[in-house]
């Protein structure tokens, strides 16, 4: 824990530094933005037009193409809120706050994409809108966890406090993650266990397999433009909070 | 050690009690997280007479009989180790197949007959195209869903 620390900690302060940051962002949005932009074309049309029908559930498995990188995207966004959480508690970075706090609603949004999407494809696969087996319903938590963290962030008039109460929140809900990651595998679920991130290698053809990269890739750019304009404008509003107090001193 | 140190080791300690607590409390709900019994959990479990419970499974090769009304289903629900009979009227999943997961949500009776009153399909994790199912099938060394996963 100490070498982490010893590590970690230069390295938090050499990103966390709102200047650099500003810089370094303003700088990558662009090309992330467009590669964003190309990868959903090229995905897009991998994912809707070329790649084959499933054997057993033909057209309909297209839409694992946009459920599966939502669900992706859900648990790793959250993992970031939690990891930028830990550092706002610990190392009192207001950088990590607002990652935190811009990170929180697009998480919420990718999770409600994948509960949707997934439901879309459980009436005609399963015969069923919706069930609780243990998947789902962890998924639904993630849900409420998302939703309580954004709420816990605007309940209090000091922002301080509100991000405080959030950060922790944040933290306790990681337990959720490896549920949610082996519910699957620990429990009988209607949904069915991994495909791609599992012990013996991917067991989905390669013909459908890269167009799910190509989107989840995809689906990571359009989090980082989202996230970096998030933080940018949050960092903008607070340089003119500090300029109006200036001048009002 | 420094406030942030301290922090550090509270954030910590706290995650690894808060994992230890929820690994205790999700091991000793276990039996009620899962979403369906295989037919082996049935028979040990003893589930009284009229309960609502789901049983999952494949269905059994060559179990599948229409009845004289068109609308009522038998068939056997298998985990290779034991097998329930079920019967079922209503509208089947469209992946509904001999050697398919299927969950079927009812009740049992004395004779230990499975009345459901819904089914739902259950597809394994495998995906491909149809030519390479049909490749694989041809060449013998089909693994797909109808063999890949006798339910735990």
């Amino acid at each position: 824990m100490a070498a982490g620390h010893a590590i970690l900690a230069p390295m938090l302060h050499r990103f966390a530094n709102p200047a650099r940051f500003s810089r370094i962002s303003r700088a990558i949005l662009p090309w992330v933005a467009a590669a964003t932009a190309i990868l959903f074309a090229i995905g897009l049309y991998l994912a809707l037009v070329a790649a084959p029908p499933d054997y057993q559930q033909g057209e309909t498995v297209r839409i694992m193409y946009v459920h599966v990188p939502a669900a992706w995207m859900s648990l790793s966004v959250y993992a970031l809120v939690a990891l930028a959480s830990a550092v706002a508690l610990i190392w009192r970075h207001p950088l990590a706050d607002l990652v935190a706090k811009s990170a929180s609603p697009l998480g919420a949004a990718f999770t409600f994409i994948a509960l949707v999407t997934g439901s879309l494809w459980g009436k005609p696969m399963w015969g069923a809108w919706w069930v609780w087996d243990a998947r789902l319903t962890s998924m639904l938590i993630l849900f409420f966890l998302y939703l309580g963290h954004i709420a816990l962030l605007n309940a209090f008039d000091d922002p301080q406090r509100g991000n405080r109460a959030a950060a922790i929140l944040a933290l306790l809900g990681v337990v959720n993650l490896p549920i949610i990651k082996f519910s699957v595998d620990w429990w009988n679920t209607l949904h069915q266990p991994a495909s791609v991130f599992r012990m013996g290698g991917p067991s989905i053809d390669p013909a459908m397999l890269r167009p799910l990269l190509v989107m989840a890739l995809a689906f990571l750019g359009y989090f980082v433009c989202l996230l970096l304009i998030g933080v940018r404008a949050d960092l903008a509003a607070a340089r003119r909070r500090a300029q109006q107090l200036e001048r009002a001193g | 050690m420094t406030r942030k140190r301290q922090r550090l080791v509270l954030v910590g300690v706290a995650m690894l009690l808060l994992g230890g607590a929820a690994a205790l409390v999700l091991n000793a709900f276990s039996d009620s997280l899962v979403f369906f019994y295989s037919p082996s959990d049935l028979a040990a479990k003893d589930v009284p007479v009229g309960r609502v419970v789901r049983v999952g499974g494949l269905v059994e090769e060559g179990s599948v009989t229409r009845g004289s009304d068109g609308a009522t289903v038998h068939f056997r629900i298998t985990d290779l180790a034991r097998t329930v009979s079920v019967t079922y009227a209503g509208v089947l999943p469209d992946l509904f197949r001999e050697g398919q997961g299927v969950v079927a949500e009812g009740k049992l009776d004395a004779g230990g007959d499975f009345f459901a009153d819904s089914v739902l399909a259950k597809h394994d994790e495998t995906y491909m195209p149809p030519e390479v199912a049909e490749a694989l099938r041809k060449q013998g060394t089909w693994r797909g869903a109808e063999a890949a996963e006798p339910s735990p």
